[in-house]
């Protein structure tokens, strides 16, 4: 049969049949029939459509009838998606000491494009000069070693497609009140993109380690000369010195020109500005492995070297600040996510928890990277109240907010991965609820 | 250790030929799940007293400390003009973090404050930071003499040590933090 995505024919009952309650549809019907949305059209992009609404004859545009923009040297978004970008927290006395959050809310697919990456700076981006920068080595080695980065590139490469997320994303889940911010203002300190350069292990080799090392501390080029400890384990398992973020050199931001990736690890490991490798027998308990990215518990113990970030899912559209226009069917779509593999499901739900409906994961669902997931719904108009659970191929499930905070308190601030419950009015808006 | 590298080595013939040049250079294999890689190895030899000049870590058992001395008293002096700028008179109430705690607070209370005197588990740990970072505006700028000073100041705001006691690369690794075993380590071996 062939399917007129303009014109489709109604649903019948049985695909109408829902897969749980609050109208989600079986997630396989978008495939099998090539739905298209009705008026499944959100705020935003409206906003930016009515932007050019006001003179142009659809069936003869202007853009038809004149030569278009010559090449660029290097390609930008169209100025039709300027409002997309990254929301920066920062000091107001230190600009660069903040944060800046990935729009999640606004992207598709499992790549962030490398500009709206989230950031996350103690003392501002520092403009390297690759040509005078080196990677030092030493400590309990055999040969203490630096490598400029000329010499770097020529060593064998591999590439690690990973989400990073900071540890400190979603952190105001902690709060009591459900906070009303988009989902990349709440959530956007997590971002994915492919990461190359070379093994660390490669380097240690080279170096030659010495029988009782277990540690090496990490650190930065940048303004604070940013430091942590990892444990050698994983350093040698699957650890690269960065030096392309998808496909091209890193961009200062994100460590230019050479970055620790640790995958599935949280973000603050992962060395921007990367210029010495302390191997050791020990952390060094730096500030933000101790009095930071360290989570306090009721009993007033402290959990810390919470290195893995645990699975975690979310619901991109419907989300916070998105506005639905009428009833109708609509793909409920989203982000997953665990720093210990793949993510194996993700469960939907649109009666706040009480039944669920497995959603499609996107192919290729690869371990450490975000998965995006998506299943139909068809909205009756009444009020709604979406969540979504991963589980990831450890077998781990993502925790309910109650869950979570019975175990951790609300004290921790670090590694806050709950189920997160957008409420869908029957006026169409979308608002963050517990 | 997995790499996917080594075979790209051996069955392509032009990349064979580089790898015969590249052994002719600096032979060099490294040992993968797939086998022996062949690297570059470009490193260049650093004395460990050159690399030395790099090393900016303090651990707590004080490796990595100064010569240097310095006390509360003396650091008063110094946090007034350098630090309390953004983090307050005394280190408190300003737009920087809070310094100024109390070794007293209860972390198992409804909402604790995370200070130096209750939460940080070393005192290395404050110069290690204060030196690398501090000030804000001015990273590295600070003589030894001057982080022991200010680290000494810090320590003494939050009822950790006297106002005249002197830290030295000695006496600050024995500075006893209140919370010094309040950690779990999650995700590696704490050793016994």
């Amino acid at each position: 049969m062939s399917i007129n995505p303009n014109h489709p024919a109604p649903l019948t009952t049985d695909e109408l049949t829902p897969a749980a309650n609050g109208g989600l549809l079986d997630r396989r019907i978008f495939l099998k029939r090539g739905l298209v949305f009705a008026s499944a059209v959100m705020a935003g992009e409206i906003a930016l459509a009515d932007d050019k609404l006001a003179v142009v004859d659809p069936a003869a545009p202007p853009w038809m009838r004149e030569p278009g923009q010559p090449f660029s040297t290097y390609g930008r978004p169209s100025p039709y998606e300027k409002r997309i970008i990254r929301s920066i927290t920062a000091n107001k006395i230190v600009a660069g000491n903040g944060a800046s959050w990935t729009p999640l809310q606004h992207l598709e697919g499992m790549v962030t494009p490398t500009g709206l990456h989230f950031e996350r700076h103690h003392n501002g981006v520092p403009q390297i000069d690759p040509g005078q920068h080196q990677l030092l080595i030493h400590g309990l080695v055999q040969r203490p070693l630096t490598f400029r980065m000329d010499d770097l590139t020529r060593y064998p490469m591999r590439s690690h497609l990973i989400f990073l997320e900071c540890g400190g994303n979603s952190n105001s889940g902690w709060f009591e009140e459900a906070p009303q911010a988009t989902v990349g203002n709440m959530h956007g300190l997590v971002s994915c993109s492919e990461w190359s350069g070379v093994p660390l292990a490669i380097l240690l080799d080279e170096a030659g380690i010495e029988a009782k090392a277990t540690w090496i501390v990490a650190e930065g080029a940048d303004a604070i000369a940013m430091n942590v400890s990892l444990p050698l384990e994983k350093i040698m398992d699957d650890c690269i010195v960065a030096i392309y973020q998808n496909g091209e050199k890193l961009r200062p931001e994100h460590g230019y020109p050479l970055r620790l990736i640790a995958p599935g690890w949280e973000g603050v490991l992962n060395v921007k500005w990367l210029r010495r490798i302390q191997v050791t027998n020990r952390p060094m308990m730096a500030r933000n492995e101790t009095s930071k990215y360290t989570e306090l518990m009721p009993d007033g113990k402290t959990r810390q070297f919470t290195f893995v970030i645990d699975a975690k899912s979310l619901i991109t559209t419907p989300s916070h600040g998105q506005t639905l226009r009428g009833a109708g069917v609509y793909e409920i779509r989203g982000l997953a996510w665990s720093g210990r593999g793949k993510i194996k499901k993700v469960e939907v739900s649109a009666d706040g928890g009480a039944t669920w409906a497995e959603a499609a994961l996107q192919e290729p669902v690869l371990s450490r990277c975000f998965t995006r997931f998506r299943i139909p719904w068809n909205w009756n108009g009444g009020p709604a109240v979406f969540k979504s659970r991963a589980t990831d191929d450890t077998g781990y499930v993502q925790p309910e907010r109650k869950v979570l905070i019975a175990e951790r308190g609300r004290n921790g601030y670090f590694h806050y991965n709950a189920v997160v419950s957008w409420s869908v009015d029957e006026d169409g808006s979308v608002s963050h609820v517990y | 250790m997995k790499m996917e590298v080594s075979a790209m080595f051996t069955k392509s013939l032009p990349v064979a030929i580089l790898a015969l040049v590249l052994l002719v250079v600096v032979p060099g294999e490294f040992a993968t799940a797939d086998g022996p890689t062949l690297v570059p190895k470009l490193g260049k030899a650093i004395t460990p007293g050159a690399a030395a000049k790099w090393d900016l870590s303090v651990f707590p058992d004080g490796a990595g400390l100064p010569v240097g001395h310095g006390t509360a008293a003396q650091g008063e002096k110094l946090f007034e003009e350098k630090c309390a700028v953004c983090h307050g008179p005394e280190g408190i109430g300003a737009s920087a973090e809070e310094l100024r705690g109390g070794k007293t607070e209860d972390l198992s209370s409804a909402s604790p404050d995370k200070n130096i005197g209750a939460y940080w588990p070393f005192a290395t740990t404050l110069f290690d930071f204060t030196r690398r970072a501090m000030p804000m505006t001015a990273p590295g700028s600070l003589s030894a003499d001057e982080v022991y000073a200010v680290t000494a100041y810090m320590l003494h705001v939050n009822g950790i040590i006297g106002k005249e006691d002197e830290m030295t690369r000695d006496t600050l690794p024995k500075v006893n933090m209140p919370n010094r075993d309040g950690f779990i380590w999650i995700d590696a071996k704490k050793p016994r």
